[in-house]
Parts: C-alpha cells; sequence; structure tokens
C-alpha cells in the first residue's frame, strides 16, 4: 500500500544533488502515503550506483538491469520503469524534473494508464498536490484519480536526502523489455565542460542578460565576478537566443528553475518567465542602468548602474573582502 | 511526408496573468488569446521540412472550443495546409489531449507528430511524450536540431549539461525547443488564403477516447508576492551588505 518508486537518475554512478532531492521527495510521499520508498537504478551495469542509493533511506534499491538501458533512452526506460511498477504494485512513480525526467516520466504515465502532475511543489497530506502554473502566476492544488499515480517534483522545493547511516538491500532485477517497442538509438552527447557548479547544484548564481551585449563581454565582465564569487553562471533567454552562452545556462520559466542563496541578475529586465526561474532564491540581486526594470521588485538589493563599470567594481570588492 | 501539428489556444506570455478571488481559475477579461509560442515553433518547423523536400502536407490539430480556431487560422496563415479542431467543451487532462491527438494521429497516418515541448499555461511538458507512448513511437523532446534522411531522423536535443544526438525510424514525435527556430508571421497574402483552408470539426466524444480527467485542479491561489527590497547607492555598499546583513558573501 502506498510504496513510491524513485526514479533515481544517475552519470556512471554518480548522483547528481537532484537524484538526492528525488529520494527526498519520495520519503516525504511514502510517509504521507502509509507506504514505502524504493529507489530504481536503471543502466547497463550500475552496481555502485545501486551501492550509492542505498545509502539515503529507502527501504530498497532495485538495479534495474539491461544492456539496453546503457545509455537512457526514452522508449527503453519507460518500459522497463513501468513493467516494475505494474510487477512491485506500487502507488507512486516520482523523479525530479531534470530533463531526463521530463522526457521520461509522462511515457510511463502513459503505459500505466495513470495521471500525472508535472514539477509539483509540495505533497499534502490528503494526498493532493500543489503545483505551479502560469510561469508561476497561479499556484494549483491537484489530485490525481486512480490506483497508480507518477509526478515530477521541483527541484528548488525539496532538501537532498542525507546519507543515513547504513545501507538498504539491494535488489537485481532484469528489465522487461519487448524488442518490438525499441526504435531509437543514442549517437552522442556533447557535453558543455565547465569548472563551474552545475546551476541545480550551486549556492550563488550570478546570471547575465541582454545588457552584457556579446559573448566576449560574458567572458571579460560577467566571468571574472562569477569566478570570485564561486557561483554558478546562468543566463536570460535572450542572452542564449543571442548565442553569448549555452543554452542550457538558461534559467525561467523554459528553461532551469533556480533557488540559490544568492542570485545576482546582471543586465536583465526581469520578464515575467525569467522571474518564474529564479524568483524563490533566498537573496537576490538586480544590477540594472534602468531603475524601472521589473526585476527591481523582487530584488532584496538593487543597484542601478551600468554594469560595465559595476561588476568589474563588485569583482574588486570582493577580493578585498578576502584579504 | 504528412506531418501533424498540435496547437494549443493559450494566454500571449505578455498577459500579465491574476487568479479569480474564488480560485477558480484565472481572470480571462483582459488576456489575449495566442499560439502557445512553443507551437508556433513546430509549425515552423514543419513547413521548413514541407518545402525542402517540395512535397508534403502540413495538418494542424486542436482539441478545444469553437473560440480555438482563431488559433487554427493564424497557423493556416503562416502555411498551413488544413486544420481540424476536436470539439469538446470540458477542460480535459493532458492523458485525454494526448490520446485525443493519437487517435486522429492513428487515422491521419503521419510520418512526423511535430509538437510543443510545453503549453506555457499549465506548463506540464507531457503531451507530445504520452503521444509517442500511445502510438508506441520514437520521440526526441527538446529539440533543437533536426535532420531527416528517408525514413530516418536524427534529432539534437537540449538536455542538462549538454546536446544529445539520438536517431530514431519514423513515424515519430518531435517536441520543439526554443533554439529550433525563428517563426515566420503570417503574411496578408498568407491570411488571405487561409480563410479558404479546410477546417474540419469532429466531436471528441465521437472518437472513442476515454476523456474522464483523472487530474482534477481543485482550486487556484495566487503565490506570496516578494517583499521588494532596497536600492542601494554604490557597489561598496552592495557588497557590505551581502556581506554583514544577508551574510551570503
Ligand atoms: C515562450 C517563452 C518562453 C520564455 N522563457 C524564458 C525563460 O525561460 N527565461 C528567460 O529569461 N526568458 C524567457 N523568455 C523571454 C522573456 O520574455 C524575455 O524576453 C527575456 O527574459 C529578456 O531577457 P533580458 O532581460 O536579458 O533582455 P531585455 O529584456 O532586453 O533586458 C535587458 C536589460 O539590460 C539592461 N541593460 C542594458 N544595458 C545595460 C548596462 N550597460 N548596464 C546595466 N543594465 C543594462 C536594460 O536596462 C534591460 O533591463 C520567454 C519568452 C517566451 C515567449
Ligand atoms: N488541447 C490541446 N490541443 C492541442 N494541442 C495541445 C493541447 N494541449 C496541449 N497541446 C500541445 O501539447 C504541447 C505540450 O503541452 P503540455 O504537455 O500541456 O505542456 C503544447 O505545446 C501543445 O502543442
Amino acid at each position: 500500500m502506498g510504496d513510491v518508486i524513485v526514479f533515481a537518475e544517475h552519470r556512471g554512478g554518480h548522483f547528481p544533488k537532484t537524484t538526492l532531492i528525488a529520494i527526498n521527495a519520495g520519503l516525504e510521499m511514502a510517509r504521507k502515503r502509509g507506504g514505502n520508498c524504493l529507489a530504481v537504478v536503471a543502466g547497463d551495469n550500475v552496481d555502485a550506483a545501486a551501492a550509492e542509493a542505498a545509502k539515503y533511506g529507502v527501504s530498497k534499491v532495485i538495479a534495474l538491469e539491461d544492456a539496453r538501458l546503457g545509455n537512457y533512452l526514452a522508449d527503453s526506460t519507460a518500459q522497463a520503469l513501468a513493467a516494475l511498477t505494474k510487477s512491485l504494485g506500487a502507488e507512486t512513480v516520482l523523479a525530479t524534473a531534470t530533463a531526463m525526467g521530463k522526457d521520461l516520466m509522462p511515457r510511463i504515465a502513459a503505459r500505466l494508464d495513470a495521471a500525472m502532475a508535472s514539477e509539483i511543489i509540495a505533497i499534502n497530506d490528503d494526498g493532493t498536490f500543489v503545483r505551479p502554473m502560469y510561469a508561476g502566476n497561479a499556484l494549483a492544488t491537484v489530485e490525481l484519480e486512480g490506483p497508480v499515480r507518477v509526478v515530477t517534483v521541483r527541484g528548488t522545493a525539496f532538501d537532498a536526502a542525507n546519507p543515513v547511516g547504513n545501507s538498504a538491500p539491494v535488489e537485481k532485477v532484469k528489465a522487461d523489455l519487448d524488442p518490438a517497442g525499441l526504435k531509437m538509438a543514442f549517437v552522442g552527447f556533447n557535453e558543455i565542460k565547465s569548472d563551474r557548479p552545475q546551476l541545480t547544484e550551486a549556492r550563488i548564481i550570478v546570471s547575465g542578460g541582454r545588457g552584457l551585449k556579446s559573448g566576449d563581454n560574458f567572458k571579460t565582465v560577467l566571468e571574472p565576478l562569477v569566478d570570485e564569487i564561486g557561483a554558478a553562471m546562468g543566463a536570460s533567454r535572450a542572452a542564449v537566443d543571442a548565442g553569448f552562452v549555452p543554452n542550457d545556462l538558461q534559467v525561467g520559466q523554459t528553461g532551469k528553475v533556480v533557488a540559490p542563496e544568492l542570485y545576482v541578475a546582471v543586465g536583465i529586465s526581469g520578464a515575467i518567465q525569467h522571474l518564474a526561474g529564479m524568483k524563490d532564491s533566498k537573496t537576490i540581486v538586480a544590477i540594472n542602468k534602468d531603475e524601472e526594470a521589473p526585476i527591481f521588485s523582487v530584488a532584496d538589493f538593487g543597484l542601478v548602474a551600468d554594469l560595465f563599470k559595476a561588476v568589474p567594481e563588485m569583482t574588486e570588492e570582493l577580493k578585498k573582502l578576502k584579504h | 511526408m504528412k506531418i501533424l501539428v498540435p496547437v494549443k489556444r493559450v494566454p500571449d506570455p505578455a498577459t500579465t496573468i491574476r487568479v479569480l478571488p474564488d480560485g477558480s481559475g484565472i481572470a480571462t477579461d483582459n488576456v489575449k488569446w495566442v499560439i502557445n509560442p512553443f507551437d508556433e515553433i513546430a509549425i515552423e518547423e514543419s513547413l521548413r521540412i514541407k518545402e525542402k523536400q517540395g512535397t508534403g502536407e502540413v495538418v494542424l490539430i486542436s482539441v478545444g472550443q469553437q473560440t480555438w480556431q482563431e488559433q487554427l487560422r493564424t497557423g493556416l496563415a503562416m502555411g498551413a495546409d488544413r486544420a481540424i479542431l476536436v470539439r469538446t467543451e470540458a477542460a480535459l487532462d493532458t492523458l485525454a489531449i494526448a490520446r485525443v491527438i493519437a487517435k486522429v494521429a492513428a487515422n491521419e497516418k503521419p510520418e512526423l507528430v511535430i509538437i510543443g515541448k510545453q503549453a506555457i499555461d499549465d506548463d506540464s511538458n507531457q503531451v507530445g511524450q504520452i503521444i509517442a507512448e500511445t502510438l508506441g513511437w520514437p520521440q526526441a523532446t527538446f529539440a533543437s536540431k533536426v535532420e531527416i534522411a528517408g525514413e530516418k531522423c536524427t534529432v539534437v536535443r537540449e538536455v542538462d549539461g549538454g546536446l544529445e544526438t539520438i536517431a530514431f525510424p519514423l513515424p515519430a514525435v518531435i517536441t520543439t525547443d526554443l533554439r529550433l527556430n525563428e517563426p515566420r508571421y503570417a503574411s496578408l497574402p498568407g491570411i488571405m488564403k487561409a480563410r479558404k483552408k479546410p477546417l474540419n470539426e469532429v466531436a471528441a466524444d465521437s472518437l472513442g477516447v476515454d476523456l474522464a480527467p483523472k487530474l482534477k485542479i481543485k482550486t487556484l491561489k495566487a503565490p506570496e508576492k516578494r517583499q521588494s527590497g532596497r536600492k542601494v547607492g554604490s557597489v561598496q555598499e552592495l557588497v557590505q551588505l551581502l556581506h554583514t546583513e544577508a551574510k551570503v558573501i
């Protein structure tokens, strides 16, 4: 009754923070539904990842193995996970709303004939969930009917699980795959290498917008500040569309949703779609030369200034602080 | 090749959304309605594929009310060939909407369904994936580049930490991300022509799909407003405040 299966996304045995968030949300869900929380690690050889998943308080880890799950693909993983959910009779399948979670979970819902709630931010005691709609301008209380339900959780709304000091048992399960349904092939992954923290893991984020005017300015003006405070770098859609920085740095309704301790918005106007992705940050700083810019309405500290002067100054001030 | 493109009517992204005091929905009195921006990208991509191949048909589909004809006409004015409006007065959930579209796709037999990754009103990011699973088709979500060679399709996808490339045979579902293309505007001749293009209506309950929603929205409320803070006079003051008051650096 009320069991929860958490899809534990991993990269070669390493769990991003978003996976620990999924486990924590799964534990909360199981507690509220009177069931157990299980983690599923899918892949080719997942011994290391399964051992890692076992440390965070789940009652069991399922190592779902098959050579055809080696590279994640939506069709194969959805098949395997839906079959597992059925055989275990679980009530909820849960993942964090990462790119992979968003890609995968609706397919599982379809296979299970289940309703799905995307990016929930709260689990209520009565079994309902809260999720944002309209770029966060409305919070909906939703109910999913039926014996099985699928949810993704918004990473900013739940804490990461901590190790509990002992390890849950790991059970190996052969993935149940119908070859006729496997039509997708992995070709390659072009990783954007960066020494900076990931946007979804960072304590501090410095984001740049169209006000930066060029990719070169991102490098010469913004990046020294980013690196001086050990931040992750983010961007508005306008900056990404203009090709100043890679796509996966976009913060907002249709990019990444973040809530770091400190978010510094530089040359960003604060369109509703951008605010949707960062307005839950703990402290917000805005640097903009237009004092009417809407970003100031959510900023704890606003500086009306030319960023090309203010940002290098700020980098210098921070250096002084260190010494 | 035949391409089916779902189109959703949503509030213009520039609209300020207000939740009704009784929590039953959003105020619609001052809302301007548009095609979901991701669906415009889907229409554009379909038109480009058709133009490149020199042959084919782009068919739009909406599952909604009479008023949705407006957005379908706009899509026809952009260059789509015909449109299907599956009429329903009820508010369907993503599962039902996707199954209705899958049912029409099963009849129309397109080689591709190109669809937005996300509707900017419900922000679900589900319908394309559910269509793909319902039909047993491959899917490429968050596409930033699409290449078609015969019956094979290669898609570059925007994922966490980089760009992933996958390949699969057609038919398939592709969901569009922002960088796939820049949609064209409807031209004046396009708008004239669109008036005469076929727009057929079908009743949703005639398709034999279970329409009863499993996801129920109980209430809506407005989020707590963030207190706006203060302006600071200089960079020095800013850094001091971050250090001593906010204690974040
Ligand atoms: C479907 C859809 C989805 C979207 N999704 C997102 C999303 O996920 N994330 C997102 O960010 N946007 C998104 N947008 C776009 C959003 O509506 C805005 O267009 C975008 O956020 C604007 O980016 P910006 O603030 O960098 O640019 P602008 O709005 O052009 O603002 C630039 C700012 O820089 C300031 N500035 C210029 N020069 C200087 C200077 N020298 N010193 C200081 N300040 C300066 C200006 O005063 C201005 O306020 C989406 C839009 C749509 C339609
Ligand atoms: N009622 C609908 N009619 C047609 N297409 C829809 C409908 N609802 C959603 N869609 C499509 O599904 C995509 C994803 O929507 P969603 O999963 O709701 O975020 C949108 O971009 C639309 O193309």
